[in-house]
């Protein structure tokens, strides 16, 4: 059995910690998610606003996000804010700012698409049939709006999952870091040790992912039609 | 004009199509003779463009032969390229290609697919353009045509493949009214001028005047076979006389 | 707060030297990435067996696992099997095996939009499939789906940030460096920002106007 590097993964509390790892990596991403579909929901009721000022602003963020590489927001708020303001922030605790307040950027844009795809009518017949206006919102308006966007904010959370993998980058002890621990403390031993580990790594975020995924798309093909 | 006696073009035999378990056509047997013109009648449903589309290769089918200049269409051996190129078709929603000109349209089958002389396609190319009226049309795009011309054009470019035979599924359906005219005009030149053709449509006076045999399908059975002024003024089944009714107020 | 000029000059040419490494990244990998998309997206659309199962499943492996651990895995863990590469050599294979994946959905969703009647057409005057696929399926698709592609490409062109992390000396790298070894934290992000801005905002706008380009070209709308 000495040949088999795969053994490594099975050695002591290899697999315990590396799962340590894993829960810290998904709870960044669980409380990100959260904090941005809470503040993406606000931010996407903003942007039906019809102020131009209003729009511009939110419209401003949003494309902010979408040029600047998400890590190099990690470096900002880790380095540079930090360094301004001359506080300590923790890793986790910047991941989990910064994938919020991307959060909310998408899921705002993915919020707007779903109230904008709202069809008029339906307001008028919520209205026509007596309903008042909290009924309309909470009988009409919100269940077809969660049905448009669902599908989208799941595929967002997905590439929140993916991206929380880069936090190892600012110090976070992350699954990667974890791993790469454990390759470092057995390499000598095990000369195969980071393509199992990593194998290993990369298998354990396509399990997160995959069923994600996966149901993402078989709702919207449901709700399509 | 009898044509009976001319070479036999296309011959369908027992011809059997379904769809899952739905039987489309039942036992279709028909004999096109080079030069023949076969008018494809039948309430909708009925099976017609499925037969049309049959002997293009674009259905497969369950059971019986048709055979094109005495070589069988059916199996895995049939050489689809080739045989295309003697069968033009030309479909209900026009299908020129979007982003090609009116001239690229026309050119692609006859330079990519029969590997002739562009000069020699192009004069005669320039010459079906004159025909039917569009010489001034050859570098638009099909957006910038009308449905009219853009169905001229799709004939234009089946027509330069020099098929024996041509195919209509329904080409004035999508038209508005006014240019059916100019489209039907095109294929009863056409006609006059020897082309074999099996043509299916809902214009009735128009099959009067253009066909030498009516073919009446219903529920994808052959239910009548006649020369159009009897099928016209005397058909001979009940069905063909209810389907002929829908036609007069 | 006083922004250091001379630092910032002096650092310049190091950052100018990361950004077209930066590019040059994004360049391969996006071009690579179409040639993979283009090729696995033939394949789906001929249906091929067994390259067809295989497409699929690199196409999930490829989009439901981070850059990052593919770049380790193919960084750190294929070398200790044997197989060897460059930094370069392994980010652009990683940058490509991410990104094929995401444009091969795109131009099969393309593909999937041009209608069954103009493939009929196509074959009615005799073109074979693979005349079918060059001159009516893939000029369509390619309109259809060209603003999937712009956002891939761009994507990707982000994504490059990611690659600092196996040792190449593109931006992101360089800035930890420059913070790491002189503290000047503000001035590196700032040289930073101003650099992705600098590659990724022309070619934003340059991918629009292809975008309407190609889509006249085509349709003309």
């Amino acid at each position: 059995m000495q040949n088999l590097g795969i053994n490594v993964l099975f050695e002591g509390t290899t697999l315990q910690r590396l799962f340590e790892g894993l829960m810290m990596t998904a709870g960044i991403a669980f409380i990100s998610i959260i904090i941005g579909s809470f503040l993406g929901i606000g931010m996407g009721l903003l942007r039906t606003s019809k102020s131009g000022i209003v729009q511009f602003i939110c419209r401003f963020y949003l494309e902010v996000f979408r040029i600047i590489p998400i890590l190099v927001w990690l470096f900002i708020v880790y380095f540079g804010v930090t360094n301004a303001l001359d506080i300590h922030l923790d890793g986790e605790i910047v991941a989990v700012i910064v994938f919020s307040l991307w959060g909310a950027a998408e899921m705002g844009d993915i919020v707007r698409g779903a109230l904008e795809s709202l069809p008029k009518h339906q307001i008028e017949s919520g209205k026509a049939i007596g309903l008042s206006f909290w009924g309309l919102y909470r009988y009409v308006l919100i269940p077809q709006a969660v049905r448009r966007m669902l599908p989208g904010a799941i595929n967002l959370s997905t590439r929140m999952v993916k991206t929380t993998s880069l936090v190892v980058m600012i110090g976070v002890i992350d699954v990667i870091k974890v791993g790469q621990q454990i390759i470092e403390r057995s390499v000598i031993k095990v000369p195969t040790a980071s393509f199992w580990v990593y194998g290993l790594i990369f298998i354990l975020y396509f399990i997160i992912c995959y069923p994600l995924s996966k149901l993402s798309k078989k709702l919207e093909a449901k709700w399509e039609n | 004009m009898n044509k009976e006696n001319h070479q036999v073009l296309l011959e369908i035999k027992d011809l059997h199509k379904e769809y899952d378990t739905r039987t489309v056509l039942d036992g279709i047997h028909l004999r096109v003779h080079k030069g023949e013109v076969i008018v494809v009648l039948g309430p909708s449903g009925c099976g017609k463009s499925t037969l049309l589309r049959c002997l293009n290769g674009l259905e497969s089918i369950q059971g019986g032969d048709i055979q094109f200049d005495g070589e069988s269409l059916i199996g895995p051996n049939v050489d689809w390229q080739k045989t295309r190129q003697k069968i033009g078709m030309v479909f209900q929603n026009y299908e020129l290609f979007p982003h090609m000109t009116v001239i690229e349209n026309i050119l692609l089958g006859p330079i990519k697919v029969q590997k002739r002389e562009k000069k020699e396609v192009m004069d005669q190319a320039t010459q079906l353009l004159e025909k039917v009226g569009l010489s001034d049309r050859k570098d638009s795009y099909p957006r910038q045509l009308s449905g009219g011309q853009k169905q001229r054009i799709a004939i234009v470019r089946a027509l330069c493949m020099n098929p024996e035979i041509m195919l209509f599924d329904e080409v004035t359906a999508a038209l508005d009214p006014e240019m059916v005219r100019e489209v039907l005009d095109v294929i009863l030149g056409l006609a006059k001028q020897g082309m074999t053709m099996m043509i299916v449509t809902h214009e009735m006076g128009f099959a009067q005047a253009v066909a030498d045999r009516i073919l009446f399908i219903d529920e994808g059975k052959v239910c009548e076979m006649s020369e159009p002024k009897e099928f016209f003024t005397n058909p001979k089944t009940e069905r063909a006389q209810q389907f002929l009714n829908i036609f007069q107020f | 707060m006083d922004i250091n000029w001379q630092f910032i000059i002096s650092t310049l040419p190091l950052y100018q030297k990361a950004a077209w490494i930066t590019i040059k990244l994004g360049f391969w990998g996006t071009l690579l990435s179409l040639i993979i998309g283009l090729v696995c997206s033939i394949i789906l659309y001929f249906r091929i067996k067994i390259l067809k199962e295989l497409v699929g499943i690199y196409v999930e492996l490829s989009r439901n696992t981070p850059l990052l651990i593919q770049l380790f895995f193919l960084y750190f863990g294929l070398t200790k099997i044997g197989i060897t590469m460059s930094e370069t050599t392994c980010a652009i294979i990683g940058l490509a095996f991410l990104g094929g994946s995401y444009m091969s959905e795109a131009f099969r969703s393309g593909i999937e939009a041009v209608s069954k009647t103009q493939i009929e057409s196509g074959l009615s005057i005799g073109l074979s499939q693979m005349q079918l696929i060059r001159y009516v399926i893939l000029p369509q698709a390619f309109a259809v789906t060209m603003p999937s592609l712009a956002a891939n490409c761009i994507f990707l062109f982000k994504e490059t940030s990611i690659v600092g992390a196996i040792a190449i000396a593109e931006l992101m790298h360089v800035t930890q460096d420059v913070i790491g070894m002189y503290y000047q934290t503000f001035e590196s992000l700032f040289m930073l920002v101003v650099a992705y801005l600098i590659i990724i905002l022309p070619l934003s706008f340059l991918l629009t106007w292809l975008e309407r380009k190609v889509r006249y070209a085509e349709f003309g709308n």
